[in-house]
């Protein structure tokens, strides 16, 4: 295992992205770093620039409107870099899929390495997809 | 010399992106454009390809902190229009949901204007003191968020018996800890510093905007749609509807505080009303929707929420509007941003509770040479927390 491999596991830095989603996921998502669920004594942080990730978390459908945001967020991030879906939108936009102006699931854009369903996922389910992406480094 | 400074569209921390653009001079900002539409996923047309028992599950997801207001301003739309009144238990039940949904976003939003003002303690404290009412929610509706108890002629689920105890236990201490952050908010001088006269919006320009909820209530413009149009159980329960005087930033986070004591209020006297009641049916079934039209009003966490159907006498919607109150809040920004610093634009946008959607990335760009300095999200927050140590330096607290 290489050192920054060593690190990034040590220390995942998560950065988050709302794609068109109803923002339920990224309440979910921010829940977790609360007292109850406290995920930042593990070391896992949400940081504010794309440069600094470790690990992508998206939610929602893809717009048409943030698709060009999408593939320019996912080319700043440096390599190499886990992208983990969360909520049934993102997985294969849940309810929104006949919707004229969303233009298919994330995975249809970008790789991605997990998925973490439910509409929207406790928090508990989070932190396990994330924990399930860091066992297989 | 003008300088421009675009504001999102994403960023990490919160809601539905939006995209702001700072006119700057200097540290001041001057003017600011507007641009939403980011998450627009073309939820009214898709409302009317779904049945009308389908649709409440779609508008829920409009906004995933507002999941109770928009189905139950939709389901009030369809009642309308078959002219029907619900089961007594079922008025009740929608109205402890939704007035639950109010308190977890009320402390939602004042954990993250803490959160902004560089007081993580208050976005920690804030959001420790919401879960247990998400617990309850979910005992109550089977979700912690996204509810689904409403539907056309009452609610999914009955409330059940042994919750109660339960739900008069978390709103004892609430209230309590409620009463704590008010005190914290109310007494803190570096809050006041930070937050009183900033983004101010009159009643006058309340009107001309045609702001709604905490952000009009805040600024002395007396609407609340739970009084003015009352429905369902709202006939039966008493309440005040908060208003403040000035319209700052202050008052906004005033007004949401006092708003959750009502809240608890509402919730009580909901609960002995059920425990009176003893059964009783929660659901009327309907067979089919007649053509016509109906209108639903409902005071959500931000303002008034209207929906507005149209049948054709087949199984779904012929028409479906929804206009959100986040929508003419967001616009009120470009009256209240421009005169105050940087540091203090990501707190007015934030104070009318669209939350801080879109401070993902900041450019600065120099208008005349073309020179563009890149801020993110952090700069943003961590140039409003450098303002809140200044302030809290001269006032020689710490």
């Amino acid at each position: 295992m290489s050192l920054g491999l060593k690190a990034l596991k040590k220390s995942p830095w998560v950065f988050h992205v709302n794609t068109g989603a109803c923002n339920n996921c990224d309440i979910e998502i921010l829940d977790a770093l609360t007292p109850r669920f406290d995920v930042e004594r593990f070391g896992i942080v949400l940081v504010g620039s794309i440069r600094h990730a470790d690990v992508l978390l998206i939610s929602g459908p893809v717009t048409r409107n943030v698709l060009p945001r999408l593939k320019r967020l996912y080319e700043q991030a440096p390599k190499p870099i886990k992208v983990i879906v969360i909520g049934a939108c993102g997985c294969n936009c849940g309810i929104f899929r006949d919707g004229y102006n969303i233009i298919g699931p994330v995975d249809k854009h970008i790789p991605v390495d997990a998925y973490v369903p439910g509409c929207p996922p406790k928090p508990e389910t989070i932190i396990a997809g994330v924990v399930k992406v860091l066992n297989t480094l | 010399m003008v300088k421009k400074i675009p504001i999102g569209p994403f960023h990490p921390i919160l809601e539905e992106p939006e995209f702001f653009e700072l006119h700057v001079d200097g540290e001041r900002v001057v003017d600011i454009d507007i641009t939403i539409g980011w998450s627009h996923r073309g939820i009214e047309l898709l409302s009317e390809h779904k049945t009308w028992d389908q649709v409440p599950f779609l508008v829920e997801r409009v906004c995933g902190i507002c999941s109770a207001s928009h189905p139950y301003a939709y389901v009030k739309a369809v009642e309308d229009l078959l002219q029907i009144e619900v089961p007594e238990r079922a008025q009740y039940i929608r109205v402890i949901v939704a007035e639950l949904e109010r308190l977890h976003s009320h402390l939602l939003w004042t954990g993250l204007a803490g959160h902004f003002l560089g007081y993580n303690t208050v976005f920690m404290w804030a959001w420790k003191y919401r879960e247990p009412l998400l617990d309850i929610l979910e005992a109550v509706t089977g979700n912690r968020n996204h509810y689904a108890t409403w539907r056309i002629g009452g609610v999914r689920r009955d409330l059940p018996e042994e919750e109660i105890p339960n739900i008069r236990e978390m709103l004892d201490e609430l209230e309590k800890k409620n009463d704590l952050l008010t005190k914290a908010i109310i007494d803190d001088p570096v809050i006041h510093a930070r937050t009183k006269g900033v983004g101010v919006l009159n009643q006058t320009k309340c009107r001309e905007y045609g702001a709604l909820g905490p952000t009009a209530r805040a600024g002395n413009y007396n609407i609340d749609a739970r009084r003015d149009h009352p429905i369902d159980a709202y006939r039966n329960v008493e309440f005040d509807v908060i208003v403040c005087e000035n319209g700052d930033v202050y008052d906004k986070a005033v007004v949401r505080q006092l708003e959750n004591f009502e809240a608890i209020r509402i919730i009580r006297q909901c609960l002995d009303a059920i425990e009176a009641m003893d059964g009783g049916d929660i659901l009327l079934e309907i067979e089919e929707v007649p053509p016509g039209e109906g209108l639903g009003v409902y005071e959500a966490p931000r303002g008034e929420v209207f929906h507005y159907v149209r049948s054709d006498g087949k199984n779904m919607p012929m028409r479906h509007k929804i206009r959100a109150p986040s929508f003419n809040n967001i616009l009120t920004n470009e009256y209240t941003v421009p005169g105050y610093s940087v540091a203090d634009a990501g707190l007015i946008t934030a104070a009318v509770d669209p939350c801080y959607s879109c401070t993902e990335r900041v450019g600065v760009v120099n208008a005349r040479s073309g020179e563009r300095k890149v801020l993110n999200e952090e700069d943003l927050i961590r140039m409003s927390r450098e303002k809140t140590e200044r302030i809290r330096r001269e006032l020689g607290i710490r």
